[in-house]
């Protein structure tokens, strides 16, 4: 197994607040990793360090062995250029929790912002390549629409064939259903799902416990800042060690 | 046994029908029917109060001989007039342009995280909306009182070109620099609104995608701010446009220099030249007025689920409706 992901020693504070203390883990490439853990508990600041949305006050993350954000020099850690690390974010697919498609572009063109301009892909083949993902995501016939014209369900699969048109070694996943009415969470988790099957490494934040359950390979749960335990979901989800786990568990059902 | 069980009725139709039933049995008839629109008597005489006093109104304008209209036939097209029209429309044009793009890198300024950038722009604006656009027009008139030369060069050394202070300053391009150093402070102000209008979660997804950062802000963040900066700088716009009528004191002769000269040269003319001035500047401001609709619309695209048709489109939809009723 190749490691994809590694976060070793994140520090993250808000003032006096320790959002992240001394995580660390590791996520295996093409396998799912599923955060669970309470509101507040740092999971979006975990995920937002590991693309470097969120700068660490210390530790480092690595991608597929290359340092996000950072790079070594002289024994120090020295952030790199802007430039630089949105480089880095294109092989890194987000999809974030609040809908946040470009309401001023039509789905295609939300869609081929990103390969046209970072990956320099030829606007033809970008475009051919976008309908193909949004037959992926099924929602071959909203093409030419306006993020506004789609219900929250298709805004956020279109956001995932958004995070897809880079081809990215990796795709986090911020709650990606949590903005969603109950009954639009199915289609996304679908998606979620197909993509899990092909093999797409993926790390996803998520309240949803059954799918964490069903997709996951590895599951981390979170509180205050700290991973209190991680492991297979037969395991962390089914029969926890840690009383913690176990009573966010039972909150949860 | 069965003393509980309700009677049997003994026919159906002696059962009372249900009220409902029948509402039903009406609506299954009238299916097909249009519904007729709900009938508006109050918005009928309030348009008719209103009507009347225009037509007052255009009565007292077109019997009053002191109107001179005449005069105002007579003056309306003359040449001197057009020239000073064409001149307000450049200076109007020229600082509009050099206005917006020098508040578009004010705005950019002051949200930079460069605090030096930062406070340069928030002095400039503070500067230039401080002072009234006349006092700093005749400061720039007067500007060979204050530097006798201006040089290009590296700033504080050696200089290569030196130029009279005199001869570089025409009063065109005193007014258009006032003008544009002005307009520029208040459309930095605008710009800026538009800017910090947009959600903080488009940049965040623009980053996250890699977009580089002035793709961030042209294609991603500008286009959605432009929406709400159209109606602010249209009424910028307009003011610049009115605005330019100031330049007269430094004896440049544009729409209002022209009538403010001939005035003063055919004495009794004043009314029919104001008037000329007036109607100028309405048929000026209705043009922009007309701009400013379409670019709303073509900057609305994405924002509202359906774009409401035009007034023509409503207008021809209208025509088309009835011609197929008939
Ligand atoms: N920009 C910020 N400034 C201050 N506090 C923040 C900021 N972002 C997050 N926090 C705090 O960090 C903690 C963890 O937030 P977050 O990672 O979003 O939690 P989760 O995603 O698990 O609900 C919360 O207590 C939150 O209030
Ligand atoms: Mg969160």
């Amino acid at each position: 197994m190749t490691v994809a992901v590694k976060v070793r020693g994140a520090v993250k504070t808000y003032g006096t607040n320790r959002v992240l203390d001394e995580v660390d883990f590791t996520a295996q490439a093409g396998q799912v990793t599923a955060i669970i853990g309470p509101s507040g508990s740092g999971k979006s600041t975990l995920l937002r360090a590991i693309n470097h949305l969120e700068p660490l006050d210390s530790g480092y993350v690595t991608v597929r062995g290359e340092l996000i954000g950072v790079r070594l020099h002289k024994g120090r850690l020295r952030e790199l250029s802007e430039r630089a690390i949105l480089r880095q974010r294109s092989r890194i697919g987000f999809v974030f929790q609040s809908l946040n498609l470009f309401p001023h572009l039509s789905v295609v063109e939300n869609i081929i912002e990103a390969p046209v301009v970072t990956q320099r892909v030829p606007k033809q083949q970008a475009i051919k390549q976008a309908k193909e993902l949004l037959a992926k995501v099924g929602l071959a016939d909203k093409f030419d629409a306006y993020p506004r014209q789609l219900s929250g369900g298709q805004q956020q699969r279109v956001a995932i064939a958004r995070a897809l048109a880079l081809e990215p070694e990796l795709i986090l996943f911020d709650e990606p259903t949590s903005a969603l009415d109950p009954e639009l969470v199915g289609e996304v988790l679908t998606v979620i799902r197909d993509l899990a099957a092909a093999g797409t490494t993926m790390i996803v934040v998520t309240h949803e416990i059954g799918f964490a359950r069903e997709v996951a390979d590895h599951v981390v749960f979170i509180d205050a800042g700290r991973i209190v335990e991680q492991g297979p979901p037969s395991q962390v989800l089914v029969a926890p060690e840690h009383d913690r786990t176990r009573e966010f568990l039972g909150k949860l059902v | 046994m069965t003393s509980s069980s309700p009677p049997k009725p003994a026919r159906e139709s002696e059962l009372p029908k249900p009220v409902e039933e029948t509402t039903d049995d009406l609506i299954d008839k009238l299916q097909s029917r249009k519904v007729v629109p709900l009938r508006h008597p109050w918005r009928w005489a309030a348009s008719l109060v209103v009507v009347v006093l225009l037509a007052q109104a255009a009565h007292a304008l077109t019997t009053n001989d002191a109107f001179q209209w005449d005069a105002f036939g007579y003056w309306f097209t003359r040449p001197v007039v057009v020239e000073g029209l064409l001149l307000t429309l450049q200076l109007t044009g020229l600082s509009a342009v050099f206005g917006l793009l020098g508040g578009i890198l004010l705005a950019l300024m002051r949200l930079s995280r460069n605090p030096v950038l930062q406070s340069v722009a928030w002095a400039y604006i503070w500067l230039f909306r401080s002072i009234p656009l006349i006092v700093l027009l005749l400061f720039l008139a007067n500007i060979t009182a204050l530097y006798a030369t201006l040089s290009l060069g590296i700033p504080f050394g050696p200089s290569f070109v030196e130029f009279s202070a005199n001869d570089l300053l025409s009063f065109y391009m005193v007014a258009v620099l006032g003008l544009s150093l002005n307009e520029a402070a208040y459309a930095a102000e605008i710009v800026r609104s538009g800017i910090i209008s947009v959600d903080q979660s488009q940049l965040e997804a623009a980053s996250a995608l890699g977009l580089p950062k002035g793709r961030q802000y042209r294609r991603i963040i500008l286009p959605q701010a432009t929406r709400a900066i159209i109606p602010a700088y249209a009424n910028q716009l307009i003011g610049l446009l009115k605005g330019t009528s100031v330049v007269y004191i430094t004896s440049l002769l544009e729409l209002f220099g022209v009538v403010q000269s001939q005035a003063s040269i055919n004495s009794g003319q004043i009314i029919p030249l104001l008037m000329v001035g007036t109607i100028w500047y309405i048929v000026l401001t209705s043009l922009l007025s007309v701009v400013q609709y379409y670019l709303e619309r073509y900057f609305s695209r994405g924002a509202l689920r359906t774009v409401p048709p035009t007034p023509f489109q409503r207008l021809r939809s209208r025509l088309r409706t009835t011609g197929v009723a008939r």
